[in-house]
Formats: structure tokens, C-alpha cells, sequence
């Protein structure tokens, strides 16, 4: 489903990401852990089509489309979706309208019809309970106000709402309590599919308690440095990344 | 500047108009006279120079001549689902034919009878266009609101322009609002010619003791267009007046807004929205005069600026050494889509009283790119995305419009030009 090879990517000349590789197939859960600054947001943002970053070398395919040619748009209809670290807050803009907006944009892409207002409150329903999401958080405006844990949950209706191919969830369980995590994890367990796919970057074990990851990547200083199945991040988690940095390092100056 | 479109102007506009009201016109070209045109060295038309716009884009300063609107360029103006009445006008004179009688309203051609003071509330001195106007205008309206009449309908008072061999219009307003009374007024221009003209009009209003006057305004008659309006109002106390300005097109544009506030317990409101793009050139100076106590003013202007259009934003507020408990607050904030779009904005308070809360404040950004892209993300075109954005920024204004059928109009134009890239 998506295949990424030898991905190099910089901010303003500043290389970020140096040569990474993978490989994600359908019905698949993949970790992406990594110490701070090490480029997991980065990956997800070059993958989401943000323009501040300018990929200077390697390939992305996404269901057999070059990935980087479209615009951010059209890889969120053709069904990739990233659950932002940090949803930004857009206020004025009704998240109901929002939504619609979205939905219905993406709908038209795949060729299908528009939902009027009576089928789309009908999915917004059904999805809401999914994701246990307080109607009154919907009345407001996007994320305006939204608490930290509120935002993130947000993110995840989103995607419930949009049903996407590919999910990447970057730090969707930080600052979440246990209830939250459960809950968010919960939906994202619900709308796994042998179909879809879902990349889960975290700095935590206690989310892949959850969900449980088919692989884990390490990704440090740009690369995808070790990989591994679920006991990967139970290691990771008792020893730190010190262990796979010296390992790395080493590797360099030989 | 040129002093040579001053006599021109002098002799072409002030030999052939103005049946009437000798002493005012007189009064008004004298205090044109001392005025003249502004210049680039004019403080209050320093960021816009109107007289070299005016030099040349009018090569023929005759009045533009009276002319017939049909029924259905009426029709065609009017918004849907609009259910108050109208009245019409044709290059400053007012067609009664075309317009509707307005249960509890006079309405009658400018007269010189005794309760109308042309130029006692808009006063010559203060502004050279102001005086241009009173010494030459052309037709005029008289529109008078009886004590205690609560007109529940708006008015729309629809002008239509058509530049003929003449290029100036100059229309003039008088209107009065008795004590008690209520009344919502919708100002609208069509332009049904391709030929520039440049109006120049002034509408006095002259509210009373606990009087609610609305005045709403749509600008969007197209590039053509040279325009200044000087909308000047007194009230008295415990009196509200709202104005909601929209302008989306023109070549140059130049707003002169003022409220007097001359009784307590009375509250001002103005609104503002532009959306500017290609040349434009829109000015908005606003003047909310605190005269006496416990009085309030609200104030806010948003802009939206694309291509090499220029906004100007001048905001005076005056609070007066009796105007103790005064409430003053002002807000202009502009996005601009383009590195050639400029605006120049300036709060302006002077503050005599010491009991007083004022607050004002300027912002100037772009867009925000940040959440650009989260609405890209989630599947929503860049264009479309823009226009959420842009109208997040901007519908706040509409919301003071009240009446149904013209907000409505007013948020399809803005949505229109806000998904298209301005
Ligand atoms: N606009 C920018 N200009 C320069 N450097 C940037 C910019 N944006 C990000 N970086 C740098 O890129 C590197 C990778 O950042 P990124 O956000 O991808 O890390 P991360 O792995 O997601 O970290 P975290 O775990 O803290 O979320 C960091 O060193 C960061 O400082
Ligand atoms: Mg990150």
C-alpha cells in the first residue's frame, strides 16, 4: 500500500530526513518511535504534503501513485490521513461545516454523491459514539479552545468521519488520560480493516498496549535505524535509545 | 497639485446645477474655495490621492444627466426574499415612480423648508468634498421619520449610475429620525454603464432622543467607480446607530463616516468589511465624536487585500472633557493575500475626559498557513480552503447586518469573492 524508498527530505536547506525506507501493506500496524527532534512529525508532514519541506531525493507510492506529486488535498481524498501532534485551531471555521466541507469534498473526488445534511448528521452521529466525542465540542469552532486531550480525540473522529486508507497518528496519545487513550484507541481498533493501514507515532509502550503493532521502527537522526515486531518497544521502553544511538554512532565511525 | 481641475470643476459644475437653496450652496463654495482639492500634502488625504485619480480617469466634469431606470433593472437589484420597500434613484434624483410609499415615512424631494438644515450636521469646513457637494448638488432626498414611528422594514435606497457625456454625481441626503423612532436604511449602487464617473455624495442624519437608526452599506459597482461619501449623524440621548460599510470594488474609494454623540446613555456602532483586490483603493476614516457622558462606541473594520489593491484605515475618536464614563473601543485587523497589497492603518484617539475606557488596536497579517494546510489535509481544495479561512476572518461583520435578505446577499457576494480568489 505504501512504499517508501530512500526518502530524503530538508526544512529551509536543513536535510531532516535521510534516507528512509518502508514498506506498509494493507492491514498492517506499524510503530514509529524515536527520540525527540528525530524527525517522526517530519515523515508524517512530507507524507501529508505539507510544502515548507522539499523532498530532495527517493520515492513515495501509495497504492501505486507517486504520493508526491499530488497536492495535499487530493492525498487526503485518494484516502491518507494524518492525526496532526499538534491540530491547529481555526476559529470562525464550525467544525460541523468543516466536516461537511471535507466529506463531502472527498466523496465528490471518489466520484460519489454528496450527503445532504439529514445522511451527514446521521454519520456524524454514528461516528461521534464511536469516539465518545461531546456534541458541544462540535458546536464550537474547530479545536478553538479544545483542550489538549479534547483535540486529539477530535483528530480521531476525523478520521472516523473521513474512513481513510492510511492513517498516520502522530502522537495522538500524548497528554491523553487512561479513559482518553481507551477510548481513542478503542476507535482506532474499530476502524482497522484488513483494507487499511494505520502508522501510530509515540513515545509510549502503554499506547501499543492497545494497539498492538504488527512492526516497530526506530527512526533517529532521520533513518529508520532498527525494526523489529511488538518486543521491540517493550526494550525500548526499559533501556531508553541510548543503546540503539551508540549503536548507530558506532556504525558511523567504523 | 493642480490647480486646473479646480476651475474646471468650479465652472462646469457650480454655472449648471442647483435650483435652490442659494445661501447654502454658497456657503458650501466658499468653504470649498478656502479648501480646494487635497493634495498629497492634505493630512487627511495623504495616503489617498483622490484629486489625480479624479484628473484622470474624468475628462468631462458636467453633472451626469437624469436618466430612466426601468421596472426591471429595479427588480433585477433587488435581493431575494427582500420584503421591506425602496426607493429608487437615478444618478442622485430620486424616481418616485419606481419607488414604494412607505406607510409612516415622508418622503419628498430636498425643499427648502425649514426643518431641513443642509450642512448643519455634515459642515462644509470640515471636508472639501462635503463642500464641493453642498455648493453643487444635484436632486436630493428628503426622508423624515415621525416621533415614536417604528418602521419594522428596511429601506432600500437603490442608486443607480450611468455616466453620460457629464461624470460627476453628486446626491444628497437628508434624513430624520424623531424621538423614539426606528428605522433601518440599506444603501445599494448599480452601475449600468461602462463609462468612469465620480460621485460624490453626502447623507445627513439627524437622529433624535431614543432613536435606533441603522445604515448599512454595500459597495460593489465596479472598477469604474470613483467615490467619496460623507455620512455624517448627530444623536441624542439614548440613542443607538449602527452602521455596516461593505466594499468590494471601485477604482478609488474614500469613506468619511462620523457620529456625533450628543446626549448620554446613546451608543454607536460601526462596522466595517473590505475586500479589495486588482488596484482598488478603499479609505475608511471613521469619527465617533464623544460629546457627553456614560456613551459607548464600538468599532471595528476588517480587510482583506489581494493583488496591488490598498487599504487605508484612519479611526478618530474624540472624547470630550465632559464625556466622563465613556466606552470607546476600535479594532482594525487586515489580512493580506499579496506582497503588493498595502494598507495603512491609524487609530486616532484624543481623550480630554480622564474617566474613561478606551481601547483600540491595529493588526496586519497573512494567512495562516498552518491552518491552510490542516484543511488541505483533511480533503478541502487550497481555494476552498482559503475562502473558509477568509470568510472565518471576515463573517463576523455580517452578523450585524439584521435584516435577513441582505446579510444573506451580503455573505453570497463575499463567499463568491473570497472562493475566488478575491
Ligand atoms: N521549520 C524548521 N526549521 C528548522 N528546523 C526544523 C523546522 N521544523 C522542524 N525542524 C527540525 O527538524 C527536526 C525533526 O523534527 P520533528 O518534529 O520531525 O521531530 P519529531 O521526531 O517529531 O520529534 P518529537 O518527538 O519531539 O515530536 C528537529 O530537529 C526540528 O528542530
Ligand atoms: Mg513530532
Amino acid at each position: 500500500m505504501l512504499s517508501i524508498k530512500n526518502l530524503h527530505a530538508s526544512i529551509e536547506g536543513t536535510p531532516i530526513l535521510r534516507g528512509i525506507n518502508l514498506e506498509v501493506k494493507a492491514g498492517e500496524v506499524h510503530a514509529i518511535m524515536g527520540p525527540n527532534g528525530s524527525g517522526k512529525s517530519t515523515l508524517a508532514s512530507v507524507l501529508a504534503g505539507r510544502e515548507e519541506y522539499e523532498v530532495t531525493e527517493g520515492e513515495v507510492s501509495f497504492k501505486g501513485i507517486n504520493l508526491l506529486d499530488l497536492s495535499p488535498e487530493d492525498r487526503a481524498r485518494e484516502g491518507v490521513f494524518l492525526a496532526f501532534q499538534y491540530p491547529v485551531e481555526i476559529p470562525g471555521v464550525s467544525s460541523t461545516n468543516f466536516l461537511r466541507t471535507a466529506v463531502n469534498q472527498v466523496r465528490e473526488y471518489r466520484g460519489e454523491e454528496a450527503l445532504d445534511a439529514v445522511k451527514f448528521l446521521t454519520l456524524m452521529k454514528e461516528k461521534m459514539r464511536l469516539v465518545e466525542i461531546d456534541q458541544k465540542l462540535l458546536s464550537r469552532s474547530l479545536n478553538e479552545g479544545f483542550s489538549g486531550g479534547e483535540k486529539k480525540r477530535n483528530e480521531i473522529f476525523q478520521m472516523a468521519m473521513l474512513a481513510p486508507t492510511l492513517s498516520i497518528l502522530d502522537e495522538t496519545d500524548s497528554g491523553l488520560d487512561i479513559d482518553a487513550l481507551r477510548i481513542v484507541s478503542n476507535g482506532v481498533n474499530q476502524l482497522k480493516t484488513k483494507d487499511n493501514a494505520t502508522i501510530v507515532v509515540t513515545h509510549y509502550q502503554r499506547l501499543l498496549d492497545h494497539i498492538v503493532p504488527d512492526f516497530v521502527h526506530v527512526l533517529y537522526n532521520g533513518q529508520i535505524v532498527k525494526s523489529g515486531t511488538k518486543e521491540l518497544a517493550l526494550e525500548l521502553e526499559e533501556k531508553g535509545y541510548d543503546w540503539i544511538k551508540d549503536e548507530v554512532d558506532s556504525k558511523a565511525t567504523v | 497639485m493642480s490647480t486646473l481641475i479646480k476651475e474646471d470643476i468650479l465652472v462646469e459644475l457650480l454655472a449648471t446645477t442647483g435650483t435652490g437653496f442659494e445661501e447654502v450652496r454658497a456657503a458650501g463654495k466658499q468653504a470649498f474655495q478656502v479648501q480646494g482639492f487635497p493634495t498629497n500634502k492634505s493630512e487627511e488625504y495623504k495616503f489617498t490621492a483622490i484629486t489625480k485619480k479624479i484628473e484622470q480617469s474624468i475628462q468631462n466634469f458636467a453633472p451626469a444627466a437624469p436618466f430612466t431606470v426601468t421596472a426591471e433593472e429595479v427588480n433585477a437589484n433587488i435581493f431575494e426574499g427582500y420584503a421591506g420597500d425602496v426607493l429608487v434613484f437615478a444618478n442622485g434624483h430620486f424616481a418616485p415612480a419606481l419607488s414604494s410609499t412607505i406607510e409612516g415615512v415622508e418622503v419628498s424631494l430636498l425643499s427648502e423648508k425649514s426643518s431641513i438644515a443642509l450642512g448643519s450636521i455634515a459642515k462644509p469646513e470640515k471636508d472639501p468634498f462635503c463642500a464641493l457637494n453642498q455648493s453643487s448638488f444635484e436632486g436630493g432626498i428628503f426622508i423624515s421619520v415621525p416621533k415614536k414611528a417604528q418602521i419594522q422594514k428596511p429601506i432600500l435606497l437603490l442608486n443607480f449610475f450611468k455616466a453620460t457625456a457629464g461624470q460627476v454625481i453628486q446626491p444628497r441626503v437628508w434624513i430624520e429620525a424623531g424621538d423614539f423612532a426606528e428605522v433601518t436604511f440599506i444603501n445599494h449602487s448599480v452601475n449600468l454603464s461602462d463609462i468612469p464617473y465620480f460621485v460624490n455624495k453626502v447623507v445627513e442624519v439627524k437622529g433624535g432622543v431614543n432613536t435606533q437608526i441603522r445604515y448599512y452599506k454595500l459597495q460593489n459597482e465596479g472598477k469604474n467607480v470613483i467615490e467619496v461619501s460623507n455620512i455624517e449623524t448627530d444623536i441624542q440621548k439614548d440613542a443607538r446607530f449602527t452602521s455596516v460599510n461593505i466594499s468590494l470594488s471601485g477604482e478609488m474609494v474614500r469613506n468619511n463616516l462620523t457620529l456625533n454623540i450628543l446626549g448620554s446613555n446613546s451608543e454607536g456602532n460601526m462596522y466595517g468589511l473590505y475586500l479589495l483586490n486588482g488596484k482598488t483603493h478603499v479609505d475608511n476614516h471613521t469619527n465617533v465624536d464623544h460629546t457627553v457622558p456614560h456613551c459607548e462606541s464600538n468599532e471595528l473594520y476588517k480587510g482583506v487585500l489581494a493583488d496591488n489593491s490598498r487599504g487605508v484605515f484612519n479611526g478618530k475618536i474624540f472624547v470630550r472633557q465632559d464625556a466622563q464614563k465613556t466606552n470607546a473601543f476600535q479594532q482594525n485587523s487586515n489580512i493580506l493575500l499579496s506582497d503588493d497589497a498595502v494598507v495603512n492603518t491609524k487609530p486616532q484617539l484624543e481623550i480630554w475626559a480622564d474617566d474613561v475606557k478606551c481601547s483600540h488596536g491595529c493588526t496586519t497579517g497573512q494567512l495562516d498557513e498552518e491552518a491552510l494546510f490542516y484543511l488541505q489535509a483533511r480533503g478541502i481544495g487550497k481555494l476552498q480552503a482559503k475562502g473558509l479561512l477568509l470568510y472565518a476572518f471576515t463573517g463576523e461583520v455580517m452578523d450585524y447586518i439584521t435584516d435577513q435578505s441582505f446579510r444573506e446577499y451580503c455573505i453570497a457576494q463575499v463567499q463568491d469573492r473570497l472562493g475566488s480568489n478575491l
